[in-house]
């Protein structure tokens, strides 16, 4: 287990070290720099102003010489200056993390709370009318795109309770705190649940055909017992992986649905960012990502080996 | 006695309704005005931007010199007031203005303003000044200023090279405020520091801008507001969603889409709602340097064939202006009258007749109904621009030209108009003071970092200087009438239309004055309370 653990941890870092790189260079390959986008705006360009802001900046330097920088900064916690907002990149990404990290946590929640339970009944209530309609219920999860379903509810709540659920930043009590997050949770978890119900659906019914089920039965356990004692208990490592990489995957959703909703949240912060070509920002909160979703994995990685001891053995 | 005390009761009553009414117009103190912002501004200096995105949160943070009354919708020299100034005069044959200051004016974090700040500020515009902007894209405006010279603390003069009576106007302007010397640009940048009646309080990037009321206002009985706060939703739909449902007070200035308000009236029926021009004048930008826009039959086919009011009417569903360069009269107070206007070629209202007169001159090219002419449509990837780029390409079908569609994210859409890798460019121009001095200097002068086409027509500049000189309205009205017909003849940059936009606030909120001729000026918010 150890020497798994060290290996795993090993790749961790050789995938950050490349990840830093590609998003390093990827950003610089993207055509114009802020020093573009602040003249563009202001609709005229000086040549002396322009070179004086991008020595200013420092991106006339090297490219090499600009990520040792970047990387030895990173790596002793400064992450320097928003191009933009000239203030220190840290205190930028740090207050938003919290906001993103609740918004991604309730949702993966409600995703994780509906589609497993959801996931396990249409299992066992195989080719019934309610295994039809949960069916159709995922279908459409998946189906459905959260800024269209986060438009939808919004107009809806305006149009039924004429009130608009964005976000507040000062809530005054818990509950006003959880319903600023519960509604977009709902919105980017909706396919997210959709998804885990149906991996969880087809892992079910695998699993509930397996011999060990029957002897199970034939010792006369009960039906909960043998759904989510037995059947579950094995059929949730893919249900795992799954929920692992909609974790990752959930950024893509949370951009949107802050958008929409107006939640000022790192998912958001970072598109304004990218449009800004704010490179402090973009590369140290890409880079941040990235840690999260690389552990993400690991963790994952570990509860595998918890669950599955031949994992552990084998590796 | 009864009788006495019957009517002396009636007189109170009638006193105390009358007072009533009284007090229900009467501007009220207090409240936090709640508005959406469209989009979250670069940083907190309006000298260094080119948007009203900045003006609109931080004009209500500064004073200028001299200021377009705030509750006049049309701005003009007429409507000029003292603001940080107390008067003004021209002197020395019209090449001195001198202003005496206001006395016992405080910054916003209690030191003194003297004629020493507005020396800073103008040097530092005209870039004469140790200290330096990060940007300065209004350094044109002062071209024919030589020196500012100070007498005191409170007198300061702007000496001019030449007479030009329209410096006044672009003092006035929103993007015209004075700083304090005593604090650095890049401290202006993050927090401003004015002695306008609402205080910087934070501007958190992407999220919000606060501002509250300045208790040591030099104007005793303003602001009405305790402040200011700005949510900045860049989602549109969201933004206005919120609005309806009465999360703001008032919807982001100008911003409303005509096809929008009809929603807004809809859904929140008591909101008031006003549309006026912006301003803003979509047109074309022609490379002329290179084939095949070199061939001045090309470029005019290309003017004769634009309808005008189609634009307007797919786009506005009809509220939009036709014009040259300066917005058309009512609302724009130096555009050409419509008889002149419909002189010009591809202004007369025949669009069949002009849109053959437009294949003769592609035929004389050699171009025809076998032979299209393939050009790229270049525009930057924001819905403004889009939108009328297609209708564009669409019209230009009828004269042999196959336009392509070629998008440009905003931060390579200057870069590429600089390097001329262009045909054809759909482009907005805004203009801040419904002046010509910076309209003409500012698009049309040979070598303006903002003459995007390089159209240089020396006979032009001459003219434009002279009626930047002329003192008498009239005449100079004539000139620029002149100069605004030779330069849609010589197709210098085409302009299409005059957009017109809405702006919303809910019923409440008292002493709001949209400009009619300008999206830069009217945002001091000092006038503005609410009824709640």
């Amino acid at each position: 287990m150890f020497a798994y653990l060290v290996r795993r941890l090993f790749l961790m870092l050789v995938t950050l070290f490349g990840i830093s790189i590609v998003i390093f260079f990827l950003l610089r390959i993207v055509p114009g720099n802020i020093v573009d986008i602040l003249f563009a705006a202001a609709g005229y360009v000086d040549p002396a102003d322009k070179a004086n802001l991008e020595k200013e900046l420092g991106i006339d330097q090297p490219l090499v010489v600009q990520y040792w920088h970047w990387i030895s900064g990173f790596l002793r916690g400064d992450f320097g200056y928003s191009y933009v907002s000239e203030k220190p990149a840290l205190q930028e990404i740090l207050p938003r993390i919290p906001i993103t990290a609740r918004l991604a946590g309730l949702a993966l929640l409600f995703s994780a709370s509906i589609g497993i339970p959801l996931g396990v009944i249409s299992a066992v209530k195989q080719g019934t009318r309610l295994d039809y309609a949960l069916r159709v219920v995922s279908l459409s999860g998946l189906s459905l795109p959260s800024f269209w379903l986060g438009l939808l509810i919004l107009t809806a709540s305006v149009a039924m309770f004429n009130q608009m659920p964005i976000f507040n930043p000062n809530p005054q009590t818990w509950l006003e705190a959880f319903a600023t997050y519960a509604v977009p949770a709902a919105a980017v978890g909706f396919r997210s649940a959709a998804l885990t119900m149906r991996i969880t659906r087809s892992s079910m019914l695998e699993v509930l055909r397996q011999d060990y089920i029957r002897t199970a039965r034939a010792k006369g356990a009960s039906d909960a017992a043998v759904n989510y004692q037995h059947a579950l208990k094995n059929a949730i490592l893919p249900v795992i992986t799954v929920i692992g990489i909609e974790a990752a995957f959930l950024i893509g959703g949370l951009i949107v649905t802050e958008t929409v909703f107006n939640i000022p949240g790192v998912a958001r912060f970072l598109v304004e960012a990218i449009r800004w070509r704010d490179y402090p920002i973009v590369q140290n909160l890409v880079m941040l990502i990235a840690i999260v979703v690389v552990s993400a994995n690991f963790i994952v990685d570990m509860l595998y080996a918890v669950f599955d001891p031949r994992i552990r053995y084998t590796d | 006695m009864r009788s006495v005390r019957a009517l002396a009761a009636t007189a109170a009553l009638s006193l105390l309704a009358f007072s009533t009414i009284a007090l229900a117009g009467e501007p009220k103190q207090g409240g936090i005005l709640r508005m959406y912002h469209r989009d979250s501004p670069g940083n907190a200096s309006i000298h260094e931007g080119a948007t009203y995105s900045l003006n609109v949160p931080f004009m209500p943070v500064f004073n200028n010199l001299v200021i377009y009354k705030q509750d006049v919708a049309q701005n003009s020299m007429d409507t000029i007031v003292p603001e940080l100034a107390e008067s003004w005069a021209w002197v020395n044959d019209n090449k001195t203005l001198t202003f005496k200051l206001r006395q016992g004016v405080k910054w916003h974090d209690g030191k003194p303003f003297t004629s020493a700040d507005v020396k800073c500020t103008f040097e530092m515009l005209m870039g004469k000044s140790q200290q330096k902007f990060r940007q300065n894209p209004r350094k044109s405006w002062y071209e024919q200023v030589n020196d500012v010279s100070t007498n005191g603390d409170l007198e300061v003069s702007l000496n001019l090279k030449r007479p030009q009576p329209s410096l006044l106007a672009l003092l006035a302007s929103g993007y015209t405020p004075v700083y304090p010397c005593h604090v650095s640009p890049g401290d202006m940048r993050t927090h401003p520091i004015g002695t306008g009646p609402f205080k910087f309080v934070e501007f958190k990037a992407n999220e919000s801008i606060k501002l509250t009321r300045n208790p040591d206002y030099w104007r005793k009985s303003r602001p009405y507001l305790d402040g200011i706060e700005f949510t900045i939703i860049p989602n549109r739909s969201t933004a206005i969603l919120a609005f309806v449902a009465g999360k703001f007070d008032m919807a982001f200035p100008t911003e409303v889409s005509i096809p929008l308000l009809k929603d807004v009236k809809s859904q929140a029926p008591n909101a008031v709602c006003v549309v006026e021009p912006n301003n803003v004048a979509t047109n074309i930008i022609v490379n002329s340097s290179a084939p095949p826009f070199d061939n001045i039959d090309i470029r005019r086919a290309m003017a004769l064939s634009l309808d005008r009011k189609a634009f307007i009417s797919i786009m506005f569903e009809g509220q939009g202006d036709v014009g040259g360069t300066l917005l058309p009269p009512p609302n724009g107070l130096w555009g050409m009258p419509t008889e002149m206007l419909e002189t010009i070629p591809g202004y007369g209202p025949d669009i069949n007749a002009n849109r053959e007169e437009a294949k003769k001159l592609m035929q004389k090219a050699g171009y025809g109904p076998d032979k299209h002419l393939a050009v790229k449509v270049s525009t930057r990837n924001i819905p403004v621009y889009r939108d009328p780029a297609v209708i564009l390409i669409d019209q230009l079908k009828s004269i042999y030209i196959d336009g392509e569609l070629d998008v440009v994210e905003t931060a390579n859409w200057f870069p590429k108009v600089a390097r001329k890798d262009y045909m054809l460019g759909l482009n907005l121009t805004g203009n801040a003071v419904d002046d010509p001095d910076q309209s003409f200097y500012e698009n049309y002068s040979c070598g303006s970092e903002r003459n995007y086409t390089n159209y240089c027509n020396k006979e032009i500049e001459k003219l434009f200087d002279v009626q930047s000189q002329e003192t008498d309205v009239n005449k100079r009205k004539k000139l620029v009438w002149d100069i605004d017909k030779k330069l849609q003849e010589d197709v210098a940059r085409p302009i299409i239309f005059h957009a017109r936009t809405g702006s919303c606030w809910q019923p409440y909120v008292k002493g709001v004055t949209v400009m009619s001729n300008s999206s830069y000026n009217g945002y001091r918010y000092e006038d503005v309370w609410m009824d709640k």
